[in-house]
């Protein structure tokens, strides 16, 4: 009786109440987030078992569904989604892998202060705020056949028979090599468009590498290759670690560079452009649903590897 | 992990007497040669520094170059008649006599860009205010308060930033065209606010964890609420942040592509800046018009970055520190 009295009396205690004004504050988002990214989630995987096109969204309600394996199994067997995941993990790779050397390399270079240093940090990192489509369409212009800046360059200057078609050419051979031109030209641009946010990241980090050893190491002659080795690089192993699955995550789902530069032509389909071709062209939800949740599958099991080493080497 | 191997290449390069100190593959340098050792190396530096000096230089030419280069291109090409451009393609620096801006004009008028800023407009305003309401007091909440269900929501948040855009894009399409929500800007905002306040929240706290406590305390213990607390004293603290926060989100929503094309492609007085200009490259439109626009889109962006730039940074990389 006297406690629910005192209790009565004085509502919440200190730490209850910041646990409601706590949960009261990230309600929103939570709402939000759960809307628009969780729920659909489930409905990704929900639509993954049931045969729906794009013509049955009207006739869509929740206790008529009728459940298939059929696109997941249509999806695992088709030889193009295969073709596409392989595209994909060369071109999340090689960008990934891309983005983090050049953007150590651009951030070493400029690590030692000089006049302008701040203007061309600005500068460098341009394209990584240029919204997409221009600069998808800046880059469509300089490989354009016609009359791009890279192939009156190569014809006028550098002995080119032909223009080449970069943005629809498979492969070429050169020499003795076959070159993918059209996937290298979107893994270019996906290098060209990242790489200023692990310069950025890098930076940061040697910003705060201690100066100390690095000038013992120099006194005793080390010379600076060797202080990179050394010193530098166990420093920034780990951002440019974190980094590099970061970008091959992101350039995995990469849908806008590839569609708007290439449409997904020249061998340079990947899953996202699978994705929506399903969607849109074949107007078919459930194969592009089960393209989603396979992609998705792929992607957790790159993350676990990567949890899973990163516990390893704490342990 | 790190930590360690950093001390062990120190030890090797600082109390190894400087005997060892040149790099694998010089045999003709082993052993205790003190006089010439040293002379040889410090050539040997010299040179190394040469060779590292000319491509630190060449490193950033090229970097100035590729970043700077084809924004720089795009803006001479948008400056010059098409036939001139088809014509000269390595003429880059307009004749002065062949300047013109008209391109200008006629992307923004006659090809509809000036009305799908418009709608950028709106949207990304309308995307940035919301992200902030939401993620400023979310980021708040994550900072200070202990409550129950903090770490699940950080994990929820996390995997939201990964999952991935194109996946999400099918089932959102369905279930915004079942409650009728595509073909407008509304569903978009929505969208994007989801995809965007778990960035925020993150550059977010890192604002708010240097707003000193003990202001707060102050003002609590004067009879302050949290929420008016958060109003009056935190957001005015951490104002340079939150604006640079709004500002990338801004930026973020004004370039997205993907869901415009999906959920606005079929109705053209609702077409977003970036829908407008891939549509346009799908008709034969010149490139110098489709240039002009690409600039004028890119002009809003660029300039609001120049402006916020130091503020982003940090922002953006303060995790980074950590390692």
């Amino acid at each position: 009786m006297s406690d629910t009295g005192l209790r009565r009396r004085k509502p919440l205690t200190l730490s209850r109440r910041e646990d409601l004004h706590g949960r009261l504050l990230v309600g929103p988002t939570v709402i939000v987030v759960l809307l628009f990214a969780v729920l659909p989630f489930l409905a990704v995987a929900l639509f993954a078992f049931l045969d729906v096109r794009l013509v049955d969204i009207p006739r869509l309600y929740i206790d008529n569904l009728v459940f298939t394996g059929d696109n997941i199994a249509a999806v695992w067997n088709s030889p193009r989604f295969w073709s596409a995941a392989t595209t994909t993990v060369a071109y999340a790779a090689a960008s990934s892998a891309g983005a983090v050397l050049v953007g150590l390399g651009v951030a070493l270079a400029l690590r030692r202060p000089f006049r302008g240093r701040g203007l061309i940090r600005a500068l460098v990192l341009v394209p990584y705020v240029l919204p997409v489509v221009a600069a998808a369409t800046i880059w469509k212009t300089l490989l354009n056949p016609g009359y791009g800046l890279v192939n009156a360059v190569g014809v006028e200057w550098l002995g080119w028979a032909e223009p080449i078609a970069f943005l629809t050419t498979t492969s070429r051979d050169l020499g003795p090599f076959e070159v993918p031109v059209a996937l290298m030209c979107v893994i270019a641009f996906e290098v060209w468009k990242t790489f200023p946010l692990a310069f950025l990241f890098i930076t940061a980090r040697l910003q705060v590498v201690p100066e100390d050893i690095e000038e013992a190491a120099q006194i005793d002659g080390a010379g600076k290759t060797r202080i990179f080795r050394h010193l530098l690089l166990p420093e920034l192993a780990g951002v440019m670690a974190l980094l590099a699955v970061l970008r091959f995550l992101w350039s995995f789902q990469n849908f806008n560079d590839i569609y708007l530069l290439t449409g997904g032509a020249g061998g340079t389909e990947v899953l996202a452009v699978r994705v929506y071709s399903e969607l849109v062209v074949r107007a078919n939800i459930g194969t592009a649903s089960a393209t989603g949740l396979l992609m998705t599958g792929m992607l957790v099991v790159v993350v676990a590897v990567y949890a899973w080493m990163i516990k390893r080497e704490r342990a | 992990m790190s930590e360690t191997r950093t001390e062990d290449s120190t030890h090797s390069i600082v109390s190894d007497g400087g005997e060892n100190v040149v790099p694998v593959g010089d045999s003709g340098n082993r052993g205790p040669k003190p006089r010439g050792a040293r002379s040889f190396r410090r050539a040997r530096l010299t040179a190394e520094d040469r060779v590292l000096g000319v491509l630190r230089w060449a490193v950033i030419t090229v970097a100035v170059v590729a970043t700077a280069g084809p924004l720089l291109y795009g803006v001479l090409l948008s400056l010059r008649p098409f036939q001139s451009v088809v014509s000269e393609p390595l003429d880059l620096v307009p004749a002065l006599d062949e300047i013109t801006v008209d391109s200008y004009p006629t992307a923004l008028a006659e090809y509809g860009l000036g009305g799908n800023m418009w709608n950028s407009l709106q949207v990304a305003l309308a995307t940035a205010a919301l992200a902030i309401l939401f993620s400023v007091l979310g980021a708040y909440a994550a900072v200070r308060l202990r409550f129950l269900g903090r770490d699940t929501v950080n994990v929820v948040f996390l995997g939201v930033y990964l999952l991935p855009g194109i996946v999400l894009a099918v089932p959102l399409f369905v279930l915004l065209s079942r409650v009728g929500l595509t073909g407008s800007l509304v569903g978009l905002v929505f969208v994007y606010v989801a995809q965007t306040v778990p960035v925020a929240l993150y550059m977010l706290r890192t604002y708010l964890v240097a707003v000193p406590s003990s202001v707060e305390e102050a003002a609590m213990i004067d009879g302050c609420g949290r929420l008016a607390l958060i109003r009056r004293v935190v957001l005015p603290l951490a104002l340079p942040g939150v604006a640079a926060t709004a500002l990338y989100v801004f930026m973020i929503a004004w370039n997205e592509y993907l869901f415009a094309l999906l959920f606005l492609v079929a109705d053209r007085d609702r077409w977003t800046v970036s829908l407008g200009i891939a549509q346009l490259t799908e008709f034969s439109v010149p490139t110098t018009v489709l240039m002009a626009g690409s600039i004028a889109i890119t002009v809003p962006v660029v300039a609001g970055f120049f402006l916020a730039q130091r503020l982003l940074v940090t922002g953006l990389t303060s995790g980074a520190e950590k390692g």
